[in-house]
């Protein structure tokens, strides 16, 4: 994203060029920008679902006419006042939206859009043959919008509507992106496993964006509908709505400005193209779709990032950012005392199929103490790991947390009782910062939600969670990479910030996969110390780890895993001297 | 209702039923091979039907230079591939396919007159100019970003679907035609009238399920294709090479569109853009097989036509908004049996 502190007077700047448009350019330039404006409303939506959120919806059309038609039914037939009509749109844009999202996001990305394509054709053809609603020529007498004493009947006036609606969505957009949920949502695209695991309701966030883009698609349909004062169903067929997702593919989806861009690309671009391609090919029609749609093809295949990159190197680069300021620390969990037990695991089990992945595994951690978890490659260390965490639930078995049994709860709400974890192969989110990633982990102690980000009353509680995040990143010893891209980190780095992901979320029990991995040696005596650290603080680790050293100096208990099953367990020196753990690390003699 | 027009759109639906069935087939066949969700097939039943319309009222099928250009272009890219690493014994046959063969196509038609020619002959004119368009179509536009997301393929699909509705306003016309019936025979079957054509769609669909099963069980480039949908690296690892995976897939797909477009243009009036609501009714089908299942999306895109058939009769208005509404108590139905968070 591009929530960059660009430099405001660029923002000016552009505000200015707008007050002075309606003043200078022809009428027919007025229309045009009126026009570019409403597209772009529709388009932000869906760079919030699709460049965000990574789903997406062809049907922002039929959205586009629930709040057109809602306004012009109540308008026309009962002497509604608009302004009363726009908040009854939204309810029923919202209403929809959201039955039509519990519906499709729990299945696999693909059905949604599939979905909406449905419901696009389906509610076109509702428009064009209920009667009430006008069949397929419409509603027309719409009443023009008053503001005060100013009735907005020509495009001047209702330019400044339109433009303001779209700068007040752009920076609400903005500021929800740049928030807690924002962080929850930038996750769903290529993170949802990693973001679950951090306590995040990946579900929910996924129906609250999907809803949020149908009611911008709502209120550009209100827009719509007092701006031309007649409606037909034409504007919000499937094609419209094929429309507005290749504008903001153009425009470059994953940034709120892009919106803009393509919406402002395409109408123009239209517009040249209805004129030029039919005096070109001597017929008349649509043919601007094929350039379009072979635009679309070649946007995707070598330009995922759309158009709004481009520009974005015409502004000057952001300066340089310095730590968050320090805040008021958050509150943290009460440690159960040491020696507790915190984790009781009982014949837990694992099957894929005919796989046993795990086979009656047993094994306890107590508060303050590093239990090591070992086993050759495949022995099923990480497969446990999701066991208990809840990202891969177990087959059989009791799993008991601080006395609860979670063997059946998801991910989310087992985090959501003091338990984190890192992963394996490193779940970050590679185009977000460090302290943005690690924030995620901060995610259960706020509780501050979207409406209160658009509007940036959670900027107290964002405030803390970010100190609280820097301050797990210099606990680590990241510091000085604070502000990089997660991508950009070599991967033993990517692991410490992993660690520190887990610690923003104030856990009593930290389950380590593999920490050391790609570490170097002083690299390594760091991350001991940290975790002799953690361990004295009153922490339960459960540890997976291939370096023995690093291991044995750690662990006050080891668990030795193979072929899924348990092979022994005890303390380190015990193992090291035990037969089978020997022969099954390096093999017997023969 | 009586027994007799129940009779005439029960056969009605069962005739659409069957191939919308025949596109569902081939839907589930793309996602399975390739992850595309190929909205576009749709398209390729206009131009089937179109492209055999033009060559019985005696034009030159737009679908030639639509051939050529496409090859033109997948002579360019691939041709300057070959020559980057100096690959020179590929260029003949890159030539020969992409650009030979449709110039031979060409030539034929103007040399034949195929307004004259008997109708199985015109039929497999039509598939040879309709069904290469699959594979270079896959070449062109997918094949570049195979590896893409499901979501980034499907924003190609409906670009590709848009492409081609341009292309075919462009070729065919807005007005809407049809074929000379394949066969006039109608047999009366207590009070109703049982038509040829119907039987002819019905047992043609079947037989061509038979032939794509005995392709996917018993020949290698079928098992190479579930294998493919099977495990991709899987088969990549064991030589199954993913672009010819998608070519093949693609080239079935365009068959099978080409073909159920023949099939029907002699009883539903086609249009350039009708493509896409026939396509879209074997995805209704499809998805009520959840996308996996090939006999579920077959019974599926059955119930479809039925569906469709009998609401003409009850609320002929409102068809579409039934038909498209039908997928939502299909998608709550999946929606409960899942339960996990899936990663792409």
């Amino acid at each position: 994203m591009s929530r960059s502190a660009r430099p405001r007077s660029v923002l000016v700047l552009f505000i200015a060029v707008l007050l002075a448009a309606p003043l200078l350019l022809p009428e027919f330039y007025v229309t045009l920008l009126n026009y570019i404006g409403l597209y772009a409303i529709v388009a932000l939506g869906l760079v919030l679902l699709t460049g965000v959120g990574g789903l997406t919806s062809f049907g922002q059309a039929a959205f586009v006419g629930i709040g057109a038609y809602t306004t012009a039914y109540l308008t026309t037939v009962h002497g509604v006042s608009p302004w009363l009509t726009l908040p009854a749109g939204l309810l029923v844009t919202g209403v929809v939206a959201l039955s039509l999202g519990l519906v499709t996001l729990r299945l696999s990305g693909h059905f949604l859009p599939l979905g909406t394509i449905a419901w696009g054709i389906a509610l076109y053809y509702l428009f064009g043959n209920v009667s009430a609603l006008g069949g397929h020529t419409g509603i027309s007498g719409i009443p023009a919008l008053q503001l005060f004493d100013l009735e907005l009947r020509s495009g001047r006036e209702f330019f400044y509507l339109i433009w303001a609606a779209l700068l007040v969505i752009i920076l609400a957009t903005r500021n929800l992106l740049d928030s807690r949920e924002g962080r929850a949502i930038r996750a769903l695209k290529g993170g949802s496993l990693m973001a679950e695991a951090m306590g995040v309701d990946t579900p929910r966030s996924k129906i609250v964006i999907f809803t949020v883009a149908a009611l911008y698609a709502s209120m550009s349909g209100w827009l719509y509908a007092h701006l031309q004062r007649f409606i037909n169903p034409t504007p919000f067929s499937l094609t419209q709505g094929i429309e507005y997702l290749f504008m903001a593919v153009v425009g470059g989806v994953s940034h709120v400005w892009g919106a803009i861009v393509g919406a402002g690309l395409i109408t123009v671009l239209k517009q040249w193209l209805q004129d030029l391609l039919p005096s070109l090919l001597g017929k008349s029609g649509n043919f601007e779709m094929i350039v379009f749609g072979v635009l679309m093809i070649l946007v995707l295949q070598r330009a995922r990032d759309g158009v709004w990159p481009i520009v974005q190197r015409l502004f000057p680069a952001p300066p340089a950012r310095a730590r968050p300021v320090e805040a008021q620390a958050l509150p943290r969990r009460p440690l159960p005392a040491p020696g507790a037990v915190l984790l009781d695991v009982r014949e837990a089990s694992k099957r894929f199929g005919g796989l046993v992945a795990n086979d009656r595994m047993s094994f306890r951690v107590r508060a303050g103490e590093v239990m090591a978890l070992i086993g050759p490659n495949g022995a099923g260390k990480s497969t446990m790991f999701d066991g208990i965490s809840g990202v891969d639930p177990l087959t059989s078995g009791a799993v008991s947390f601080r006395g609860e049994r979670i063997e059946s709860l998801p991910a989310r709400q087992i985090a959501r009782r003091g338990m984190s974890r890192t992963f394996q192969h490193v779940r970050l989110l590679p185009a977000m910062t460090v302290l943005e990633n690690v924030a995620i982990g901060t995610h259960l102690r706020g509780r501050k939600s979207f409406l209160a980000a658009a509007c940036r009353a959670d900027r107290e509680e964002e405030a803390r969670l970010l100190s609280e995040a820097a301050a797990q990143i210099e606990r680590c010893g990241l510091a000085g990479q604070m502000y990089e891209l997660a991508g950009s980190l070599p991967l033993g780095k990517q692991r410490i910030v992993e660690i520190a992901r887990a610690l923003a979320a104030d856990p009593c029990l930290l389950l380590l996969d593999e920490p050391a991995a790609g570490l170097r040696y002083l690299e390594k005596q760091a991350l001991a110390e940290l975790l002799r650290r953690l361990r004295a603080e009153g922490i339960g680790i459960l540890l997976v780890e291939h370096d023995m050293d690093f291991v044995m100096g750690l662990a006050h208990r080891v668990v030795v895993m193979e072929f899924g099953q348990k092979l022994a367990a005890g303390l380190p020196e015990e193992i090291q001297r035990n037969p089978a753990v020997v022969e099954a690390y390096l093999g017997g003699v023969e | 209702m009586d027994l007799q027009i129940a009779l005439l759109l029960g056969q009605d639906g069962i005739t659409n039923g069957a191939i919308y069935a025949l596109l569902a087939l081939a839907l589930v066949l793309v996602f399975a091979v390739t992850r595309v969700i190929f909205i576009p097939q749709g398209e390729f039943v206009a131009f089937g039907a179109l492209t055999l319309v033009s060559l019985q009222t005696g034009r030159l099928p737009g679908t030639i230079w639509l051939l050529l250009a496409l090859g033109t272009v997948i002579v360019l890219i691939d041709g300057s591939i070959a020559l980057r690493d100096r690959q020179f014994r590929r260029l003949p046959m890159i030539l020969l396919l992409n650009c030979g063969v449709p110039l031979m196509l060409g030539g034929a038609l103007l040399a034949l007159s195929p307004a004259g020619l008997p109708l199985p002959v015109q039929v497999v004119l039509a598939l040879m100019l309709v069904v290469p368009l699959g594979p270079m179509i896959y070449r062109l536009a997918y094949q570049p970003i195979a590896g893409a997301s499901v979501l980034a393929l499907l924003i190609v699909s409906v670009a590709v679907h848009v492409t081609l509705i341009g292309i075919g306003l462009l070729f065919f016309g807005a007005e809407g035609s049809r074929t000379l019936a394949f066969t006039d025979i109608s047999f009366e079957v207590g009070d109703a009238l049982l038509q040829g054509q119907t039987i002819l769609v019905v047992v043609a669909s079947l037989v061509l399920i038979v032939a794509l099963y005995f392709f996917f069980e018993r020949t290698i480039y079928g098992k190479a294709l579930r294998a493919t949908a099977m495990n991709r690296t899987g088969a990549r690892l064991m030589g199954i090479s993913g672009t010819l995976a998608g070519m093949l897939s693609f080239t079935l797909a365009a068959a099978i569109g080409a073909f159920s477009g023949i099939l029907i243009s002699p009883i539903t009036t086609i249009y350039y853009d009708s493509g896409f609501l026939i396509g879209l009714k074997g995805f209704v089908g499809a998805i009520i097989g959840g996308l996996a299942s090939y006999p579920v999306a077959a019974a599926g895109a059955v119930l479809v036509g039925l569906l469709e058939s009998y609401s003409s009769f009850w609320a002929s208005a409102f068809k579409e908004v039934i038909v498209f509404t039908s997928i939502i108590p299909v998608l709550v139905w999946r929606s409960l049996k899942t339960r996990h968070v899936e990663e792409e």
